[in-house]
């Protein structure tokens, strides 16, 4: 299997630094904005951001964690029920506008189960959308408002995001599956 | 993990570990506005209680309520069961209405076991007359490591008729397969005589293993067994083994005080006392819907085979 790194520590410093000011930006301060990460990793990606609009605002979003795995449409295809995790949010959300942060935005399916995970927790105002990367091959109708960067991918690459909390360093690859070219994964 | 739940001997200590990260969650669901989850939409569980136990029953129920699935409960007066249905008929019966889950409460030991040989669904086993109840000793486990934060080398007293009890028999294995250290404590007559060969203790002297404990775990005391001639009398028992003000007093700072429900209160436990702080009852009930919650998440939110044809 061979790799190619597409970002590294100081891009994904730079493009978690420019989606902090967009999320400020397009909600003309951050006061009523609450970051919710997606576990795994679009946590530890919301913290960073939290932190990044606090040197730009003065004062940091709340951060909550959400775990998707009840809402998944695969659950009774797997062989295993998936794993579960913990979810966080010690703000009521109702009326706020939350800004879901994911690392990586492929087929759509983790976000439709993230607004309808947070639609049981209290009714935002808006829901926005802010990932690291958009690998593109979207299965539903979503979007993202604030993509770190845009990566062509054939559907039997791999995207990995390695984050300094839980890989010890900040990098972006891109994974080709090893054999002929089309094999499936 | 098994596709059943009929014994804690059927889970390794890592399966154990795993229901109770899981139960982790959905307790948080608990504490939610909505607290409900679509996890298992689609799916039916059958509460199959030979039985009389609202307790656990209901805390089935609204396990599989909170994951969406529909429940079924279908107890046995006033049913098929009352005009003479064998068990086989009524297993292959829910079998034949697509049930993926029964839960089955029955009072003879090994009825579990028997219905999973008739259906294709999962078998979890709700208390089998003097076997075993696995759910209420995960749900021990899980209020112990929440209370206590770890279950590796806790001293755990189980005081009462644990003869006749399946609730000993679960935790005590369930607590010794997690490292912990357990003493069995009661009258001779109602301590079974192969206890040792679990890897438990034995004491006929409460007030000898109080001081030495993080968690005093009382046993109900049903009083038919008085007539069956275990004890003579319900006022000899609470003298010798009830947990009055004073024995608490025994007790180390911080030991827990729990209890599997319906309690006696004024007979293995003194009044007063249940209503301690570090008397944890409730929490076991709460705690008990999230087990089972994770259970339930655990053993049907993988490919379904319950229904259609044999996987």
């Amino acid at each position: 299997m061979s790799a190619t790194r597409i970002l590294d520590e100081d891009e994904i410093r730079r493009a978690v630094t420019r989606i902090a000011h967009e999320i400020v930006e397009r909600n003309h301060g951050a006061e009523d904005v609450v970051l919710v990460g997606i576990a795994n990793r679009g946590d530890d990606l919301a913290r960073r951001l939290a932190r990044e609009i606090e040197r730009i605002e003065g004062q940091a979003p709340p951060v909550g964690v959400l775990d998707i795995t009840f809402y998944r449409d695969d659950i009774g295809m797997r062989a295993e029920a998936p794993e579960v995790h913990e979810t966080r949010i010690d703000v009521d959300i109702t009326g706020r506008v939350v800004v879901l942060v994911d690392d990586v935005l492929y087929t759509g399916r983790t976000i439709r189960a993230a607004m309808d995970a947070l639609v049981d927790l209290g009714r935002p105002r808006a829901i926005q959308l802010a990932v690291l990367v958009d690998r593109g091959h979207r299965e539903l109708p979503i979007r993202a408002d604030s993509v770190g960067k845009n990566v062509p991918t054939r559907r039997d690459e791999v995207v990995r995001v390695c984050l300094r909390e839980l890989d010890g360093e900040d990098a972006v690859y891109v994974e080709e599956p090893a054999g002929e070219p089309g094999g499936s994964a | 993990m098994n596709k059943h739940l009929l014994s804690i001997n059927d889970l390794t200590a890592e399966d154990v570990l795993r229901i109770l990260d899981t139960a982790e969650s959905f307790r948080e669901v608990g504490t939610r506005v909505i607290k409900k989850v679509p996890a298992l939409r689609g799916r039916t569980v059958v509460n199959l209680f030979y039985e009389n136990s609202t307790r656990t029953r209901i805390s089935f129920e609204l396990a599989a309520k909170r994951l969406s699935a529909d429940v079924i409960n279908f107890t046995t007066s006033g049913t098929s069961v009352a005009k003479g249905e064998s068990l086989k008929d009524t297993a292959l019966t829910l079998q034949a209405m697509g049930a993926d889950a029964i839960v089955i409460r029955h009072a003879s030991s090994g009825a579990p076991l028997t219905l999973t040989r008739w259906v294709r669904g999962s078998v979890l086993n709700a208390g089998d007359g003097t076997h075993e109840h696995p759910t209420q000793a995960l749900l021990d486990l899980y209020t112990m490591r929440d209370r206590l934060g770890r279950l590796e080398g806790l001293r755990v007293a189980i005081v009462g008729d644990v003869l006749h009890s399946r609730v000993a028999r679960s935790l005590s294995f369930g607590l010794v397969k997690m490292g912990a250290e357990v003493t069995l404590v009661g009258p001779p007559t109602l301590i079974p005589p192969e206890a040792p060969t679990w890897g438990v203790a034995v004491s006929y002297d409460l007030e000898a293993v109080l001081p030495k404990l993080d968690v005093c775990y009382l046993l109900r005391i049903q009083r038919e067994r008085q007539r069956q001639r275990f004890f003579p009398s319900l006022r000899e028992y609470s003298r010798l083994y009830g947990l009055t003000r004073e024995r608490v007093g025994m007790l180390p700072e911080g030991c827990l005080i729990m209890h599997p429900g319906p309690m006696n209160r004024g007979v293995e436990i003194e009044s007063d006392v249940a209503d301690l702080p570090q008397a944890v009852m409730e929490e076991q009930v709460t705690n008990g819907i999230a087990i089972r919650m994770a259970l339930l998440y655990l053993l049907l939110g993988g490919k379904a085979e319950g229904v259609g044809g044999d996987a």
